[in-house]
């Protein structure tokens, strides 16, 4: 539990500076350091039994089916990394409080860094590969809110954008290489796929998995040739640099380096793919840096050289250069956030970050040119820094790296040809820009920074030196519990952190590095001019030419498919359905089936063939509007009598009301529209469409016979026996309609509710134009509302309203419900609209339809967790017989007051679209026509 | 006796449909065509009702009964959309 706080208090955290910015800046720091500083704590507390061997865990399930759960562990490797992740950290929002200017919202960029801080603790302590993975995907979004945190300027949204490209990309690599691994395994358990190295390395997937996983730790890393994204991430605040690009997020890939070594390591194919990406990483990473002019650019290369140089040391499958790989992670961390931080500084105090314009800083800001100067001679490997322990450890690996034969030597030689760039890039940062003559042109006056801005630069400068000179009894305990977690069991290394090994190879490299390092940056003016033979490319130009690219394919391909034409749309969704039922047809070896064939029914046979000719002629007449309507009434009133025919009386009635509703509906929105369509479709178009049409009507109907002429096993005949058991109701549909399936009229109401309120937004106050004479140019006629029809309509209305309440309470037993009695209340209201008028009919009926449509929603939803009170699940129903003097035996279900719901919903949303859509044009009727 | 009855009744009533349907489709003006409608809606609740009577079922009275009402509506709203363009005003 203790070890879930790790994670859990910086969570917290993100809220805090959100709140606390409201208290000032400064507390506001000290308000978000408060957690992340207990979670420090913590940390140290649970150290010495990390130290002493044990491996805390914490375990609590998620999503047992994907084996995902929230398991963390704390080994060696993960303390290490918590510590790092948690230190730095702190030291940064201090830093922060005084890099941020006022115009930057402190309290989002707290929030932001309080996230990333979540997320990289995350990766290191899971315990399960894939939330190992969901940490980093979230370490991934976060860096990309950070590194666009000045979202005014292109440069730093582009470098977001690329960043988060890469490293989702190379998230989405490691998914796939995690789900292999846990294929393998079996397992996604961190602490069992450890423990089955040799079972990985045997498998045939072993391949496919490594080359997933190192994509996606090169990609996180940016090593070679996924380099590109880091020095553009350089955009960001430099806190965020400082923090995200030198001590942790970069440090994730080689963290999966190192906690994948137990189980992926040991091969050739590993130190071929990790070993060799690493030193052309270096190399790369070393000359850029000593080219680049801009302050944060070269700390940029400089940090891909070094990350390079770690992953070669993981690459060389030796347990000591994991120790030495290890060792140099906490000691870049060190100096090169330190360095950033300084090199925010000098962006701070002096407004640019040219080193062509930055000299002599050292007479403004002795202070700073001190704590950057040894900072860079750690970095540069000079003896008695931190740097310089590591960087001979991995000079003395490369010397033990036999892996290429004959070619061997080749390893140390460009090792120190690495470290002879580092050395000179590392001088060339410290003489540039603090000493080598006077500034020139500089936007500010260089000054000291704030004393409190200098703090973190001196904590971790002090670091670097008591590791340095004592080593031994600073890190070597951490180091110790580190490797344990990295190594294999029994083949730990002994560690020797000692200052001094007396005179031999490895220190004589380190000799040349310094020398070497002196002599290329004496001579560096001819590097630059060679350099300048090469035209330099920009990564970013390449990026967003090829991401505008493929978004431009991808476009394309959309507009083929998805061009806003409804005809396109039907014909792709037809062609499709036509090719697959087909498909099926043509598997299938006969069409009939064995069931023998009914004798004709005659009236059938016409009525279907009247059928067909309506529908026929709803398509020839669909031109000229209205005669194409009552064709479509025609078809709808054949169809219910063929469902009355098929004893499904249920779906006649529901039918019936159904077309007359749409009917309204329809010539209701035809009055705003023209009464004849123009021609719109060419001969060739019109012969697609008629074949298409066609062979989908044969293959539907080859179907239906095929169906119909086979034994069926339905799911029917359950609800046929349960009907009355289950749902106390004697109509089938019904029982399916208000319970079986009364989640779905549920959402379905719910949905026809909500239709309804937008039609009625959508209509409000919309004023459309009238035409003042039908379509042949007649005047309407003088006499609005015949005085026969508004009393037929008037008497008709109680009648049918009874009727509409017939229908509804016997429904559950005998044909009938809510739905088909909520369309004929609301078509009788509809009758009394348009033979009186809106203006009348609402003086009667003053109540709005929208309380309506919610009430019935809302009877429904309460029906349905009212069985929770019960402790059934949601809409379970219940029913019962009650005795009722004068009426006799009555049976009241539950499920009356759902239908209740249901019927309430239609009428009120029926009546608030057709009535709506009336009202449309009544205040704005041409005044011409006589009263 | 009950039968032959039915079967002749279904016979005129499916007869009268197609005279109905033909009416629909050849017209010639919008108002021979919605009452040539109204007339197939009066007809169907016929054939409904006989085959009510077939099957010796209570039900498609009922049936019968909404084409009547929901049958009556359609004309009007047709009708009306005729003589005053906007149905609902």
């Amino acid at each position: 539990m203790t070890l879930l706080l790790i994670v859990l208090l910086p969570l917290l955290g993100t809220l805090v500076p959100l709140i606390g910015i409201r208290a000032g800046r400064t507390y506001c720091a000290w308000l978000t350091a408060l957690l992340p500083a207990v979670a420090l704590g913590i940390t140290l507390y649970l150290a010495p039994l990390v130290f002493s061997g044990n491996v805390p865990q914490f375990f609590l399930p998620w999503i047992p089916q994907l084996d995902l759960h929230l398991a963390l562990r704390l080994d060696g490797l993960s303390l290490l990394f918590v510590l790092l992740i948690l230190g730095i950290g702190l030291l940064i929002i201090l830093y922060a409080r005084y890099y941020l200017s006022e115009q930057d919202s402190m309290g989002r960029f707290y929030a932001y860094l309080m996230l990333f801080m979540t997320s990289m603790l995350g990766i290191v302590t899971s315990n399960n590969l894939l939330l190992l993975w969901f940490f980093w995907e979230l370490t991934s979004l976060s860096s990309f809110l950070l590194i666009g945190f000045w979202s005014h300027q292109s440069d730093a949204r582009k470098g977001a954008r690329m960043a988060l490209t890469v490293t989702g990309a190379g998230g989405l690599s490691l998914l796939a290489g995690f789900l292999l691994l846990g294929q393998i395994v079996g397992t996604m358990d961190l602490s069992v796929v450890l423990q089955s190295g040799d079972q990985v390395r045997s498998s045939p997937y072993y391949l496919y998995a490594l080359v997933l996983i190192l994509l996606g730790a090169f990609t996180k890393s940016a090593q070679f040739p996924f380099q590109f994204w880091l020095p553009k991430a350089m955009a960001a605040p430099t806190p965020v640099s400082a923090y995200l690009h030198s001590a942790t997020m970069v440090k994730a890939g080689v963290f999966l380096l190192a906690r994948m070594f137990p189980v992926l390591a040991g091969t050739d194919l590993w130190f071929y793919f990790v070993a060799l990406t690493g030193l052309v990483t270096l190399l790369y990473g070393a000359y850029f840096a000593l080219l680049k002019q801009d302050l944060k650019g070269v700390l940029a290369f400089s940090t891909i050289s070094h990350l390079g140089l770690i992953t070669m040391l993981f690459g060389l499958n030796s347990p000591m250069a994991a120790v030495a790989g290890v060792f140099h992670i906490i000691n870049h961390a060190t100096f090169k956030a330190s360095l950033f931080m300084a090199a925010g500084i000098v962006d701070h105090e002096c407004g640019t970050r040219d080193i062509r314009k930055l000299n002599g800083l050292w007479r403004y800001m002795p202070y700073t040119t001190a704590l950057a100067t040894i900072a860079a001679a750690s970095m540069a490997g000079v003896p008695l820094l931190n740097g310089f322990l590591s960087k001979e450890m991995f000079l003395s690996e490369s010397l033990d790296a036999h892996m290429l034969g004959g070619l061997s030597w080749l390893i140390p030689a460009l090792a120190t040809l690495g470290s002879v760039l580092s050395a000179a890039y590392s001088l060339r940062f410290i003489h540039d820009v603090f000493f080598n003559g006077e500034p020139k042109n500089l936007p500010k006056k260089p000054h000291e920074p704030p004393r409190y801005m200098r703090l973190p630069i001196e904590i971790l400068i002090l670091l670097c030196i008591v590791v340095g000179l004592f080593p031994s009894s600073t890190v070597s305990g951490l180091l110790n519990a580190a490797v344990t977690a990295v190594v294999p069991a029994g083949y730990e290394p002994e560690i020797d952190l000692a200052i001094w090994h007396g005179f031999n190879l490895p220190l004589l490299m380190s000799a040349i590095a310094l020398g070497g390092g002196i002599l290329v940056y004496a001579l560096r003016h001819y590097i630059y001019n060679f350099h300048r033979q090469f035209r330099s490319q920009d990564p970013n130009v390449i990026f967003e030419a090829s991401t505008q690219a493929i978004v431009r394919v991808a476009q394309q391909a959309i507009d083929r498919f998805e061009n806003g034409s409804l005809q396109r749309y039907m014909f792709w969704l037809l062609l499709t359905a036509l090719g697959f039922s087909a498909y099926g047809l043509i598997e299938s070896p006969r069409l009939s089936g064995n069931l023998p064939a009914q004798s004709i029914d005659w009236a059938v046979a016409v009525g279907a063939g009247m059928l067909c000719l309506s529908g026929l002629a709803t398509v020839f007449f669909h031109r000229r509007r209205l005669i194409s309507l009552i064709m479509l009434s025609v078809v709808g009133m054949l169809v219910s009598l063929a469902f009355a025919r098929f004893s499904a009386p249920d779906l006649a009635l529901t039918q019936l009301a159904v077309e007359v509703v749409t009917m309204i509906l329809l010539m209701l929105a035809l009055f705003f529209l023209p009464q004849k369509t123009p021609k719109e479709s060419s001969g060739r178009r019109i012969m697609r469409d008629v074949l298409l049409a066609g062979a989908f009507g044969g293959v539907v109907a080859s179907l239906n016979y095929a169906v119909l002429t086979r034994p069926l096993q339905s799911i029917s005949s359950f609800f046929l026996e349960n009907s009355v058991p289950g749902g106390g109701g004697h109509n089938v549909v019904n029982v399916i309609l208000v319970d079986f399936r009364g989640f779905d009229t549920l959402g379905e109401i719910t949905v026809l509710g909500i239709a309804g309120l937008a039609i009625f937004k959508l209509l409000n106050r919309l004023k459309l134009f009238m035409p003042s004479s039908d379509m042949e140019g007649r005047p309407w006629s003088p006499e609005r509302f015949p005085a026969i029809l508004a009393s037929m309509a008037q008497s008709l209305l109680p009648l049918a309203l009874l009727v509409s309440v017939f229908i509804f309470l016997r429904g559950h037993n005998l044909p009938g419900g809510g739905f088909i009695a909520g369309l004929v209340a609301a078509a009788t209201l509809i009758l009394l609209y348009m033979a009186r008028g809106v203006e009348w009919a609402q003086q009667r009926l003053d109540f709005q339809f929208q309380p309506i449509a919610v009430a019935g929603v809302l009877i429904a939803t309460l029906t349905g967790l009212g069985s929770w009170v019960f402790g059934y699940p949601f809409l379970t129903s219940a029913f019962g017989h009650f005795h009722i003097p004068l009426i006799g035996d009555v049976e009241l279900a539950t499920a009356l007051l759902f239908d209740l719901g249901v019927y309430l919903t239609v009428v009120g949303a029926t009546l608030m679209i057709l009535a709506n859509l009336g009202k449309v044009t009544t205040p704005h009727r041409p005044s011409k026509e006589k009263r | 006796m009950l039968d032959v009855a039915i079967r002749i009744s279904t016979g005129l009533f499916m007869l009268a449909l197609i005279f109905n349907l033909y009416r629909v489709l050849a017209g010639p003006s919008m108002p021979d065509r919605i009452a040539a409608l109204d007339t197939m809606y009066v007809n169907s609740i016929g054939l409904i009702i006989i085959f009510g009577i077939w099957l010796n079922s209570k039900l498609y009275f009922e049936a019968a009964l909404l084409i009547a009402m929901l049958g009556f509506i359609s004309t009007v709203a047709v009708c009306k959309y005729l003589l005053r363009g906007d149905i609902i005003e």
